[in-house]
């Protein structure tokens, strides 16, 4: 069961990635998570919300800042170990291959950190699953540009109907076995050069 | 095979850039994936889970996971180094004003410059000012003991009379306009970009502090190793020739073209071509200066995975109490520089292999480390 007082510190700069993660471990019982987006004053922010767990994107290279505070955090008689278990490999490869990265202050329970630590671990999944359908819809968009100026162009120099351009487009690229919006490009680019 | 392997975007990365991009791992029939990291955390963790088979790696980083100290414990071999030098000391126009003022000079030594940096601590602990703060890139670095060294033989207390912080790479230019640290140690090309940005003047080499000090390593898990003997067995066949390329100053121009590549360093490349030369332009608006040896790629057995290297890392690591001396940490740390790799892989193409393990290792204050002590 999720412990309402467990301390959870936050450190992502991805404002969204980092909602997405508070609202999951708020939904799952969590109560009390603190984020921090500034990577100013971080000594400062973990003194003040003194976690038991802490989470860091993997992405921010701000992490081997946070190495070198626990490595002194001796001065501030915290002490920290990462990940719970020095044999768990298991639990340090699911964080890692999400994007996350957990430091877990000693003396915090095995079984305590593995459920939020795969709460987080979901989170960050369904993060990058996010972006990677953002990433899709650019793409798309982007495609059917391309798309759309390859069309301009073949009805302007060949004075077809759009619908007769569109055709040859999608023709071209079945007969080639390319996607229409690589066909579209080559379109594109030859316009260009022929100029 | 297939090689995952990680790197951390510095000057030294070349020669895995340069095994991959110029078929030296293709004649070993490796195909070699590079991976771009942005923190040494993340370098450690992956290789320790296996994702990466081997990385761009720091040499006392190995040590410290072998040893477990700061986190999990799993032992990490260093089979062949990635060059020697490549780093300097860079300190802010402000910092370096009251440098000069205290008798340091742009072709001053270590010695004479660390000890009008003394002066000018000891006069701001006198006027009762905040302390000076220095930057490096990871607290089990050559750098953090690179400075940490040069700091004390001028008497200069790391941890009570600056402050040390860690800051990456890409960030230290930034922080140090911002006027957030007065000054930091890390790997080339951060120090000439921040000598070409006009936030910055470079005080010294490393090579001038510890001459022929090493720096990165090939790390991969001891495991990986002897499941993969063949395979790692090449890939240090494939290094080699590729520092060998690097080494050759007909090849400069394109390794600095190389490297300037987003996927790979992304910094311009002239200044990459500068830090190979060894002419670095030390403050805004000087000429370039001549530095001799300041990074190896392979002259000086600078591939040479020396075990007085992993020692002094470690007498390091019990001299600024990130860990506590115990009797079987020592037959460990012995362990983790892998000679013996390197010669079995390499006996056929380098001639010039070193007998021993260890070499005295000698510092600019006179003051020499010799492994047999310990």
């Amino acid at each position: 069961m999720a412990d309402p007082a467990l301390r959870i510190l936050l450190v992502d700069q991805n404002v969204t990635r980092a909602s997405i993660l508070e609202e999951g471990l708020r939904e799952a019982g969590y109560t009390n998570v603190a984020v921090v987006r500034d990577m100013q004053n971080l000594l400062r922010r973990i003194v003040d919300a003194d976690p038991d767990v802490i989470f860091i994107d993997l992405e921010n290279p701000n992490r081997d800042v946070l190495e070198q505070m626990f490595q002194v955090s001796r001065c501030v008689r915290r002490p920290v170990a990462m990940f719970v278990d020095h044999s768990d490999t298991d639990m340090i490869r699911a964080a890692v291959e999400s994007g996350v990265g957990a430091y877990v202050v000693d003396g915090l329970r095995k079984e305590r950190v593995k459920s939020i630590l795969d709460m987080a671990v979901s989170r960050f999944n369904a993060f990058s699953q996010l972006r990677d359908e953002l990433d899709r819809a650019k793409q798309e968009l982007e495609e059917r540009k391309i798309v759309e100026r390859a069309k301009g162009i073949l009805m302007k120099e060949r004075g077809l109907s759009e619908d007769a351009a569109y055709s040859l487009l999608r023709k071209a690229a079945m007969n080639e076995n390319r996607r229409l919006a690589e066909v579209a490009q080559s379109v594109v680019t030859a316009a260009r050069l022929l100029k | 095979m297939k090689l995952i392997l990680g790197f951390i975007p510095l000057l030294d990365c070349a020669s895995l850039v340069v095994a991959a991009e110029r078929g030296f791992a293709a004649e070993e029939d490796l195909e070699l994936a590079l991976v771009r990291e942005t923190s040494w955390a993340n370098i450690r963790d992956r290789v320790v889970i296996g994702h990466f088979d081997a990385a761009h790696m720091l040499g006392p980083m190995a040590v410290a996971s072998t040893l477990g100290i700061g986190h999990v414990k799993v032992p990490v071999i260093a089979p062949f180094a990635l060059g020697l030098g490549g780093n300097a000391i860079t300190v802010s126009l402000r910092l370096w004003e009251q440098m000069t003022s205290e008798g340091a000079a742009a072709e001053s030594d270590p010695g004479t410059h660390a000890a009008a940096l003394k002066r000018v601590v000891a006069t701001r602990e006198k006027a009762r000012r905040e302390p000076l703060t220095f930057a490096m890139v990871y607290p089990f670095s050559c750098h953090n003991y690179e400075l940490r060294y040069w700091l004390a033989a001028a008497g200069i207390d790391p941890d009570r009379e600056v402050r040390l912080i860690v800051i990456p790479p890409p960030f230290l230019v930034d922080a140090l306009r911002a006027g957030q640290i007065d000054g930091f140690c890390v790997g080339e090309p951060w120090n000439s970009v921040a000598v070409h940005a006009g936030v910055g003047t470079i005080v010294t080499a490393t090579t001038a502090i510890w001459p022929f000090s090493p720096e990165k390593i090939l790390g991969c898990r001891l495991e990986w190793a002897q499941r993969h003997p063949k395979q790692l067995a090449s890939l240090l066949r494939a290094l080699y020739r590729a520092s060998q390329w690097c080494e050759e100053p007909e090849n400069r121009a394109e390794l600095a073209t190389l490297l300037a590549q987003p996927r790979y360093v992304g910094a311009p490349a002239d200044l990459l071509r500068q830090a190979l030369e060894g002419q670095l332009t030390l403050t805004t608006h000087s000429k370039p200066t001549r530095l001799e040896n300041f990074y190896i790629p392979v002259r000086h057995n600078a591939t040479f995975p020396w075990v007085s290297h992993a020692l002094w890392f470690y007498a390091q690591m019990l001299r600024w109490n990130q860990t506590e001396s115990r009797a079987d940490h020592l037959a460990a740390v012995r362990t983790t520089y892998r000679p013996d790799l390197y010669r079995a892989a390499l006996a056929a193409i380098n001639p010039d292999i070193p007998v021993g393990d260890s070499k005295t290792e000698r510092f600019f204050d006179g003051q020499t480390f010799d492994p047999t002590q310990h």
